[in-house]
């Protein structure tokens, strides 16, 4: 794979409270300090992290905000106090003995990019605190590791590695409704209110990183590709855990695709059990049913079961109308969506608190998290085909490069040139979209129908070729050649021999 | 256990890409191979959107098919193979080398619909099977072109480069089908061959009521094998190498495994013939506001101004069809051309004398 180094540069501001600067502070605020780091994924790529540091203490406003109730009130109260520009961070330290940060917690993580930290003694143990925040907010090592998959030697990869999507410039989701018995279940579900409603403000934050298009479906009649077992002691029926890879298969038959787009298929099903098979839970390994009562699998979607209740009286008249409740399912398919591009809350230390998104669906900071390693990931994607790109035209000598696919290429150059630089300067969302420019540039010109090269000749084969053509007329020009230049010679030497 | 197995191979989706590149009904062989290898691929789980299916398809509705609209792969006519829901995605002359390396490269010009190209990414396992006649290290298509191995080598080295592969199996079944696989260079690749260089594979069994060879003995047995394989078995391709031993199949059998990465005892079939999910349970759920009102986009889709729709100029037929031909323009012959005439030219003068030249001009 192509050397590869970037910089990447996260500009931070750490504000002291009243009374939380630390006692071995050696120079007086405000100062500036910068902490680099290397992050190296294989003898030829290396990603060095710095974090620029801004230390100042608090002005009158911010102080008067940290002087509020809760944690979030005074993250809300700082918010316009703020650098909010993407990939920026700013951490406000708080006294050991501040009130502000319920017991035990230690750090508060708010929606946007900013976070309440409590005070340690040292100034060390503060910044080993810092540079946990901070690894949680931007990014980590085994987060970029994970971007940068296809060059680290796959022995050293872990579960985490290509689990998430992949960088794409678009994704395509697809709600389907599988209602396998329609005799029992008439079921309606709002989707086009949900998506409204629940879904579009996800799509929107996300729609920095790629377009989203989303429809959906309902499909008669489609089963699951497993059968359920029974079990007597909770009455209901149970999906083991290790039978729930089969199940997505049979479906997946059954699922469309719109013919015109390329983009990558993210499929969110609601599958309605038969009124034979209900209730129908899922068991995790240990046996216990999950309360999402749903499952995922990655780069795919995920899959929810939606149980409607037995009717009151055993007469009731089939089919039973079910109104499917939206919010609860759009729950846990939105988280589902978080979890299939990586943005997972597990992992947090206990003694961070982590503020809820809310109807966003996602934090600003995991919007950035997010963008760090697309950007990365594009980078790399962009020298990687670049580079065999001008392998293969060095290996096959007369294959014809387009103006247009040259011009592909200088574009695609330029961008990534672009992207390191902004990286290097601490500029995320700017860097982000020249690395988005130079990977649709560099596809575009790998993948340019006119660079196949169907034209293989071995040499044994030109031999075999042009021989035939040549060999039989080439004989008497050969030979009347060689006729041609014994007359010369004759005819030089007799003028001497006449005299 | 289980989750050392998910930790093992390392894709999340499988595609197949099933070539037959013969045509005409004395080699319906080979496409009852290939409907048979697709049978089976969908019925371990691979869905046909993730199938490239590549086929002359021109048996079952073949004049001399004494059972129209069906393809049978075993005598006495147990199964057809055809059915009623076989999806082509190249059929007749769509089947060429230049269709096939822009599958497998990627290089498709963009107004190809998605049943018609291979969208793998670097967690796909795909499975490519080609069948029809080959020689010593080619193999024919449609009986007017031919694929290299060189060719082929190099269009997997394409996929790597770009990383449409995680693992890539390999399976060829015609006469010195070995050859095809000796120039593979690039990782994670496995290939399998029904013969090897200097034999020929031989079919299987004629039927007398359809009057040709129905199927190849190596996939007839590998088809054997497979019936045995169902979603969630364990078999391993040391096994699947065990297929066909020279009793039975009469050439005798190969595989090359030196440029995969994982141990063959590892590698289970549906690694590749089928479509086993790597699942998670989901733990975790958002809480969402349930009161908030449907909210306006923060980002509104811009009306586009269009001009009102009309009918496209049509074509003016009549004028094309009477119109003169266009004058190619004249190009002056080239360098070499020049340089032969010329050299014949002399050549015919010296030797027969110049004396012939006042004749010519």
């Amino acid at each position: 794979a192509a050397p590869l180094q970037v910089r990447l540069v996260v500009p931070m501001t750490v504000v002291f409270g009243p009374g939380s600067v630390p006692r071995d502070l050696s120079r007086p605020l405000p100062f500036r300090d910068m902490q680099e780091m290397e992050i190296s994924v294989n003898l030829r790529t290396s990603v060095t992290s710095r974090y620029e540091m801004r230390y100042r203490s608090t002005t009158a406003q911010e102080e008067a905000a940290l002087s509020a109730a809760t944690a979030r009130e005074a993250d809300a109260a700082l918010h316009p106090l703020q650098d909010t520009t993407m990939g920026s961070l700013t951490m406000y330290v708080v006294p050991e003995t501040s009130s502000l940060l319920p017991q035990g917690i230690n750090v508060y993580v708010g929606k946007q990019r900013s976070a309440l930290v409590r005070a340690v003694g040292s100034l060390a143990a503060l910044q080993a605190r810092l540079r946990e925040v901070t690894q949680l907010m931007s990014f980590t090592a085994g987060s970029i590791a994970a971007a940068l998959s296809d060059r680290v030697p796959s022995a050293q990869l872990g579960p985490d590695a290509r689990r998430n999507l992949k960088s794409s410039l678009g994704y395509e989701i697809t709600f389907s409704l599988l209602n396998p018995d329609p005799k029992s279940h008439t079921v309606d579900w709002d989707i086009e209110g949900a998506v409204n409603r629940y879904v579009k403000p996800v799509l929107d934050k996300l729609s920095l990183v790629a377009n989203f298009s989303v429809d959906s479906q309902i499909l008669y009649y489609a089963v699951l590709g497993v059968t359920p077992r029974y079990d007597k002691e909770s009455s209901s029926f149970l999906l083991s855990a290790h039978s729930l890879p089969h199940v997505i298969n049979p479906v997946e038959a059954r699922l469309g695709s719109s013919a015109a787009s390329l983009y990558p298929v993210l499929n969110f099903l609601l599958y309605v059990p038969e009124r034979s098979h209900s209730p129908l839970y899922i068991q995790d390994k240990d046996g216990a049913p999950v309360s999402t009562n749903a499952f995922h699998s990655p780069r795919w979607g995920g899959i929810m079961v939606y149980n409607v209740e037995a009717p009151a009286s055993p007469q009731a008249s089939l089919p039973l109308h079910v109104d499917v409740d939206m919010a609860r399912v759009m729950e846990v398919f939105l988280a589902q969506l978080r979890l299939l591009f990586g943005l997972s809350r597990e992992g947090v230390p206990p003694e961070f608190l982590l503020e809820s998104p809310g109807n966003e669906g996602l934090a600003d900071w995991e919007l950035d998290h997010l963008l760090w390693a697309h950007t990365v990931e594009n980078i790399a994607t962009v020298s990687t085909t670049l580079t065999s790109l001008a392998q293969l035209l060095d290996k096959i000598g007369n294959i014809v490069i387009k103006d247009d696919v040259a011009s592909e290429v200088y574009r695609a150059v330029a961008s990534v040139q672009s992207a390191v630089t902004k990286l290097s300067l601490g500029h995320l969302h700017a860097a982000f979209q020249a690395s988005k420019e130079a990977v649709t540039s560099s596809e575009r010109a790998f993948f340019d129908p006119s660079l196949l090269h169907l034209l293989y000749f071995p040499d044994d084969q030109k031999f075999a070729i042009y021989i035939p053509l040549f060999l039989p007329m080439a004989v008497p020009i050969l030979l009347s050649l060689a006729k041609i230049v014994r007359e010369t010679r004759l005819h030089r030497k007799e003028p001497t021999k006449m005299d | 256990d289980q989750a050392e197995q998910f930790l093992r191979s390392g894709h999340t989706n499988n595609w197949a890409v099933l070539v037959c590149t013969s045509r005409f009904w004395f080699n319906y062989r080979h496409v009852a191979n290939t409907l048979s290898v697709y049978r089976s691929v969908k019925r371990l789980g691979i869905p046909d959107s993730h199938i490239v299916l590549m086929l002359a398809d021109d048996m079952a509705c073949n004049p001399r098919n004494p059972k129209p609209a069906t393809v049978f792969s075993h005598k006495n006519m147990e199964l057809n193979v055809y059915g009623d829901d076989v999806e082509v995605d190249y059929r007749s002359y769509e089947v060429t080398v230049e269709n096939f390396l822009r599958v497998l490269t990627g290089r498709i010009p963009p107004s190809t619909p998605r049943s018609k190209r291979l969208l793998s990414d670097d967690r796909s396992n795909i499975l490519i099977y080609m069948t029809g006649h080959g020689g010593n290290g080619f193999l024919k298509f449609q009986d007017s072109e031919e694929i290299t191995n060189v060719e082929l080598a190099d269009a997997f080295e394409q996929m790597w480069q770009k990383r449409r592969y995680n693992e890539l199996l390999f399976i060829i079944d015609t006469c010195q089908g070995a050859s095809m696989y000796e120039r593979f260079y690039s990782p994670n690749i496995m290939a399998l061959a029904s013969s090897q260089v200097g034999e020929d594979s031989l079919s299987h069994q004629p039927d007398l009521g359809i009057g040709v060879h129905l199927m190849d003995r190596y996939t007839f047995y590998v088809l054997e094998f497979l019936e045995e394989i169902h979603p969630a078995s364990q078999t391993n391709m040391n096994d699947l190498f065990q297929v066909c031993p020279k009793s039975l199949c009469v050439s005798t059998p190969g595989h090359r495994t030196d440029l995969f990465q994982r141990d063959p005892q590892n590698v289970l079939i549906t690694d590749f013939f089928g479509s086993v999910r790597k699942v998670e349970i989901t733990t975790e759920a958002l809480s969402l506001d349930r009161e908030v009102a449907a909210v306006e986009s923060k980002f509104p889709d811009e009306e586009l101004a269009t001009e009102p729709l009309k009918y496209a100029e049509q074509l003016p037929v009549a004028q094309i069809i009477h119109q003169k031909p266009k004058q190619k323009d004249w190009h002056p012959p080239g360098g070499f051309i020049l340089g032969l005439w010329a050299l014949i030219i002399m050549v015919f003068f010296k030797t027969y004398g110049i004396k012939h030249m006042k004749h010519v001009f």
